[in-house]
Parts: C-alpha cells; structure tokens; sequence
C-alpha cells in the first residue's frame, strides 16, 4: 500500500503566512497584524492558536473539538463566514494577510468572541419534544432520513450570522433565524411528535420574515439544506395549517396535529 | 467584602457533559433547585465529539446479547481491575437509560425492524453499541441539554470552578469566575455533583479539547476525595497523525466496527501478532500497544502511524455510516476514505481513574461531593470498552443526580462559608498578573505536555517515571511565576494559569500511581515490569490518591471483592 496521493497544490511545506487579527472590546478594536510560521495542511484555527500562545497570551477565541463537531470556531475568515477549524491555509490566498473577524450578527464581547446567548433564549421558547404519552417507538429508518439532516445541526451560527434578518435587520426580536427553524424543523417532521409549532413559527419567530436567498445555506459546514428541506417545508406546513379550511376541518375531526 | 456575585441552589453540577446534564435532569426531576456550571458554550462539552456509540445490551441486532454479557465484557475488558458493582449496575441500567434517550427524542440509526441499531465494537461480544452515524455523541448532548433547559435548570456557561468551598468536612459550594468579564462568583450548593470530564490536555497528542484540564479531578482532590487508579489513562489507538496540526484528532473505533482493517507498511495485517482472535476488535490498550510497537520496530509509516482502510466497503456505505470521518479525512488530510488507507497511530484520549464514588450514590469519600462520568473512578477499570462511556455517562449520571437530591433533602441547615478560603482563592487568581517574569502559562504547558507525553506515555520504565516526578517541583516552581498579560476580560493565557494549577498537581498523581503499580496492566504498561500480575498482589489492589496541605500521598487500598455469583458470569466463558 502506498501513501495516500496529495491534492493539487496542497499539503505545501511550512511557510509564513501573515494574518490580520480583529482585537480589542468595548468598541475600541483594530485588525493586529501576526506573522507565523504555517505548518503544513494547517488551518486557520491552528494559526490562531499558535498566536496565542506564543505572541498574544489574552487573544480571545473560542474553540473546542478542532473537528468540525462542535461549531465553536465560527469567525470570517477573509469576510467569509467559516469555521475556522476547517478552513486551510492551501485554500487560501496567503500571498497577502488572511484577516480573521469574530461573527458579526451577535454583540461583540472581545477579539474573536461574540455573545451569542440569544440563541439560547430562542431555543427555550421552543415547545419541546412531545410524543403521545405510553407511545411505542418502532419507527424506521426512511421515517427519519430527513430529521437526523437537522439532527447533524452542531450550532455554529455561521447560518445566523449571513442572515440579512438578523445582520441587517437586527430583527432578533421578531425571529428566529436559520438555526431555530431547523431546529424546529426536526420536531415538528420527528415520526413520535405530536406538537404543533405553527403558532410559534408564524407569529414569534418570524418564519414569513425569511425571504429565501439561501445564504444560510451557503454557509452550513454539515451542508443541511436549510432553506429547501426546513424552512419551505415548514412555511408549506404553517400555511396549510393555518389557512387551509379543509385541512382545518380535517383537523378538528380527526383530533391529530 | 470581596466583590463577587452569590447563587444558591440545592444541586449544583460542575460540568455539562453527558453525565453533568443527566445528573441535573435528575436532581431537577426530584424537586431539587439544580444549577449547571459549565466552561464553554452549553452543547460543546467533549460528548458532543463522541463518535461510535452507546453500548446497552438491547439484543436488537444480536438477539444473544444480555446485561451478563456486557458485565463479563466490561470486567475482562478493564482486565479486573474495575469496580464490580458499578460495572454490574452499568450493564443492568444503560438499555433503559438508551430506551430512555429515545424516548427523549434521540432519534438513533435504525434496525430493518424499526428498533435502534447497533453495531460492533472492540471488547464487545455482541453488536451492541447504538448509534447515529458517527455522531453518536451529538445526538445524545443535544437531547439531554434540550430536555434539561425545558425542565428548568439554570445554566451558567463559560464559567470556570477554581475551588470548591468547604464547611468543616463538607463540601457547601463552589468558587468561580466568569470567563467572559473575569469576574468572581459563589455558587452555595447542598450537594456539588463533579462531571468535569478527563485530563487529556496534559499530553502532547491528545483527542481533548482545551477544556481537559483535570479540573474536577483537582478540586475533589484538594477538598479532601479519593482518586483511585489514576496509573490507567487510555490511549485511543486511532487518532490522525498526519498533517501536524491534526495529529491527535480522533478516528472513531467504528472505522474498525464497520470492518476496517490495520496494516503496516509491509502490507501485514499485524494484529494476527497481537490478538489473533479479535483482530482490529481487541481491546484499545492492546491495539494501541500493537500500532505503538510496529511504529517502534520500524514498520510504520514516514509519519508515524499504521494504515487503516475502510475502502474495501462500499462508498456510500462508508458516507452513510461515517460521515464524519469521510469529511474529517477528505477536509483536513486530503484522504478519500472510500478510496485510500487513513494513517493513524495513539492519541491520549480517556482517564479511566477518577474520584472514588459510592456506585449507588455516586458519592465521594466527602460528605456533599458527588462525581460521575470520566471524572469519577471504578467503571473501566485498567481498560475502557469503546462505547462504553456514552452509557457510563447516563447510567451514573441519573445516579449522581439521585444521591445529590437525596443528600440535599437531607442537609438542609445552613451552612458556613469561610470568607478567609475566598479571599485566598481570589489572591491566588489574581497573582500571575503581578508577575514580572518573561515565561507565560503556554510555556508552562508545553513542557509538562513533553514530560506526560515522553515519560508517562504508552509504555513506561521506572527511571522515566522517576525522573518525571523529580521534574514537578521545578514546573511547580516555574509555574507560580508565571506572567498574565492584558486584563480579566476572556483571557485564555490567565485561564490557563489556573487550568495549569490542577493539570500539574494531576500529572504528579499520575506519574506516581504509574511508579507505584510494579506490573504491566490494561492501559498500565511498564517495560521493566511487563507481566501482568494475573491473580498476584496487583490485581488485589487499586492505587488511591489522596492530598493534604499541597502534598500528594499515593498508596493502595483492597479492590472490593466480586460476589461469587457474578465470578460465575465472568468465568462461564473466561
């Protein structure tokens, strides 16, 4: 058996590459500049790390499983929006500064790191996890292709952050954001729930709100496709349910959600 | 008056793990006021990145398979060394504790019958482990934090726990600071339940995050707890070894359960040398050793590692079933995994020591403190089954919460709280940053990670343990002059100032309970000591830690005896 063949152009021996770090809190911040010496197949979050420890003790960013399994490392990474544990230095242009900026639709606390506490208030809002009480639970596996989709969800809010309602708007009054309907999305399509969400969905998340440009799903580094199979979905849903006179009557007969 | 916020519950749960989430759904459950102290965001605790599964004997797969069966692999698995009792209430427990997750809302991998899944593992008799992929652990966290959140308990995130405070012998709260404004907190508790995770950090090649700092192990220690078999740290034989800044990352044991195979640059199939009848599904502590010596005799690869290949299987199987792996792999390494070989080699990944614990209770030897998950001692023994912590988490977890609730039913009087242990506390934090020295808290970090990493690894000899132990004074020495830079605001290097504190004191445990432990044992291996003591002295005993004033005493307490019928399970078949 031989080594594994190495992409084209990549995997290059260590280099410096230099990055532009966004730094400081309270409103007073600026992009620092850091040289390092890259080693090879690194990732950006690599760099920073590596900054930290030997340029720039109090550098704040957060991060755990350096996997792609966690979503703590969300940044943008030249403007983009990405994890940073999963962003190489090879896919990068690191002829000039690769600049690393925390996520922007949350307030800022320091350097790489945002308050992102509101998602977690949203999250309680949601009615949770409600199967039909002594329910047997034998259910297959074409039943929930779909749901374990949403279930991948890690929490990154990279889908929170590129959306305009939010970043723009600063609707987080109103809505839930990209993160929530799929959330929202594994409950309500779970085989064993009897919940209904749709009250919650038109009137204090905002679902309407959400005018399908799919840039949350541009950003997901689990690729769910938000927009086609939870949000449209879920809009389908909310409208046959609240404005359907047939499916309202059907409802009402049969007692099911 | 020293400047910090107060909060009184009757739970508090250190740690937001599986087993910290369960024991708060628990206590909860039980009427007790429970709040849950974590250090990073709620959801990415180190469960959140367990990959293969939660062994339960539900027979759905292998219609065989029964608690007896789980128990016998358990204890045989942990080479005699665990604690019977828990392994037994283990095995008894984890199939209602998954049912229970299902229930929940976890939606698992399915059987053609519509029932959860399971699949192989190494150690394992049976198809036994449930699983969602190779997400396994997303899935559980995710449901458990959900249900938690729903049924009430207060979550402080991004909150570190520095020291537990004490009232005479019992334990009556605990002492930390916000990461995000450096500021100080009091949480006043009944009962405090440990679930802080492992020590993973303190090694060089390490599947653990930066939050796996020893932390609970620490605390419990200096309030006064028991450590028992620390000498045991698992290293996982599949980690990434290729590029640098992945080396460590974890390959998940369901490479192996779903067929892979581990190769030498020979093209040898080298576990026929180490375990001809289990091949790639031995023990971790014996595949680990088995890829450890092929590197060592100079049949491993350029950097370091043996070849594992899964591409024999179908690609979308391979993507189906590890998806993860598949991305993790084809991001980071440039390796189509349906395609080539992955390179892997040991990355230091599990303490299976810990605080001693009452099974049933989940108490430690102190009044008021409660442990469960990897930071409590007993469950695995010389050697951790894979997939057997996802169930080790929910069964003790339930169980820490129970005995928590219980103990602060009963301990309701008031209790005193010692301004003068606050203060010093408070001093000690606040130290590094008067320091005018040029060495910061990352330094530090580094040379212990090379003392663990070459000296207390994989295989040990007594002069490098030795030589470990005489090095602590010096790191402690070098560690309490350490400079902090900038201010109190999420600042990483004054974190790690005191993160340093517990991992040293740990590191210390370790290297001496290894120096102690005269045999070769599980994940115990002592190259100038290689037999194992089948049946001898060593097998009769568990190394216990125990720490006074600063100082660390190591020694030996009788292993609690296996009741004759349970001896019976495990020699049916041994």
């Amino acid at each position: 058996m031989s080594a594994p063949a190495a992409g084209k152009n990549r995997m290059e021996k260590g280099k410096e590459v230099k990055f532009r770090i966004l730094r400081g809190c309270n409103g007073d911040l600026q992009e620092v500049e850091y040289a390092v010496a890259a080693e090879t197949g690194w990732v950006v979050l690599d760099a920073v790390l590596n900054i930290q420890a030997k340029q720039a003790p109090d550098l704040s960013v957060r991060w755990n499983c350096k996997a792609a399994k966690c979503g703590s490392c969300s940044a943008e990474v030249n403007g983009k929006p990405r994890l940073m544990c999963k962003t190489r230095l090879d896919d990068l242009d690191t002829t000039v500064p690769v600049t690393v900026h925390p996520i922007k639709s949350f307030p800022h606390v320091k350097d790489l790191v945002t308050d992102v506490k509101w998602n977690y208030e949203v999250n309680k809002r949601i009615t949770p996890f409600t199967p039909a009480p002594g329910a047997d639970f034998t259910y297959y596996q074409e039943d929930v292709d779909r749901v374990q989709e949403f279930r991948k969800c890690i929490e990154c809010f990279l889908c929170q952050d590129v959306c305009h309602v939010l970043r723009n708007h600063e609707q987080h009054a109103a809505f839930a954001g990209p993160r929530f309907f799929v959330r929202v999305a594994g409950l309500e399509m779970h085989p064993m729930d009897t919940a209904d969400r749709s009250q919650f969905l038109a009137e204090e998340a905002g679902l309407f709100l959400c005018n399908i440009t799919k840039c949350c799903t541009h950003v997901c580094p689990e690729d769910i496709h938000i927009t086609d199979n939870a949000i449209i979905p879920l809009k389908e849903r909310v409208i046959d349910r609240r404005y359907d006179p047939l499916q309202w009557l059907l409802r009402k007969v049969s007692g099911k959600k | 008056m020293s400047d910090y916020q107060t909060h009184e519950y009757d739970v508090i749960v250190i740690g937001a793990g599986g087993a910290g989430l369960r024991a708060a759904i628990e206590a909860s459950a039980l009427g007790a006021k429970t709040g849950l102290v974590c250090k990073s965001l709620l959801g990415k605790a180190h469960t959140v990145m367990a990959e293969g599964g939660m062994a339960a004997a539900l027979a759905n797969v292998d219609k065989s398979d029964n608690w007896q069966t789980h128990f016998r692999d358990t204890v045989m698995g942990g080479k005699y060394m665990g604690n019977w009792r828990m392994q037994q209430l283990h095995a008894q427990e984890s199939p209602e504790r998954a049912l229970e997750l299902e229930r929940w809302g976890a939606v698992f991998d399915r059987t053609p019958e519509g029932k959860i899944s399971q699949r192989a593992f190494g150690g394992h008799t049976y198809k036994r482990l449930a699983h969602v992929g190779d997400r396994t652990g997303l899935e559980m966290i995710r449901t458990l934090q959900d249900r938690g959140v729903h049924q009430g308990i207060d979550v402080f995130m991004e909150c570190t726990v520095v020291e537990l405070i004490k009232d005479g012998g019992r334990v009556v709260g605990a002492f930390a600071y916000w990461r995000e404004t450096g500021k100080f907190v009091v949480f006043k508790a009944r009962a405090v339940i440990m679930a802080t995770g492992g020590i993973g950090k303190m090694f060089r090649v390490t599947s653990n995050s930066w939050e796996y700092t020893a932390d609970g192990h620490a605390l419990a220690l200096r309030a006064g707890a028991e450590l028992i078999d620390m000498e045991f740290m698992q290293f996982h034989p599949t980690g990434m070894v290729w590029p640098p800044g992945v080396k460590g990352l974890l390959v998940t044991e369901a490479v192996r359960g779903e067929g892979g195979l581990l190769t030498n640059t020979r093209g040898e199939r080298f576990m026929e040398r180490y375990d001809p009848k289990r091949m790639e599904l031995s023990t971790r502590d014996l595949v680990a050793k088995a890829i450890y010596t092929e590197v060592k005799e100079g049949r491993g690869t350029e950097h370091g590692g043996v070849w594992l290949d899964i591409s024999h299987r179908d690609a979308e199987y391979i993507k189906k079933k590890l998806p993860s792996m598949y991305h993790q792999f084809k991001d980071l390494a440039d390796v189509d995994i349906t395609r080539a070989p992955m390179e892997v080699g040991p990355t230091a990944h599990y303490v299976m020591g810990g605080i001693r614990v009452v099974p049933e209770t989940a108490a430690s030897t102190v009044p008021g403190l409660f442990a469960a998950g990897e930071c409590s001692g007993g469950m695995h023994g010389a050697n951790r089954l894979g997939g057997n912590s996802l169930s080790d988490l929910v069964v003790f977890g339930k169980r820490a919460g129970e005995g928590a609730a219980a103990f602060a039913r009963e301990n309701r009087g008031a209790a005193g709280y010692d301004e003068g242990q606050i203060k010093r506390a408070e001093r000690e934090l606040l130290r590094p940053f008067e320091s005018k020295a040029t060495h910061t808290p990352y330094d530090v970090h580094f040379a212990l990670q090379d003392v663990m990493q070459d000296k207390v690894g994989i295989m040990r000899t007594g002069d490098e343990l030795q030589q470990a132990v005489a090095g602590f004074p010096g790191l402690g020495e070098k560690l309490r002059g350490v400079r902090v830079e900038g201010s109190r605001m999420f600042n990483p290097g004054w974190h790690l100032a005191w993160d340093m504190v517990n991992m040293l004191l740990i590191a210390e445990v370790v290297a001496r309970a290894a120096l102690q432990r005269e045999e070769s044992r599980g994940a115990h291996t002592r190259l100038d000591f290689p037999k194992t003591d089948s049946g001898g002295p060593w097998e009769k005993v568990n190394s216990v830690a125990t720490c006074a004033d600063g100082a660390v005493r190591i020694g030996t307490s009788p292993k609690p005896e296996m009741p004759a019928e349970l001896k019976a399970i495990v020699e049916a078949t041994a």
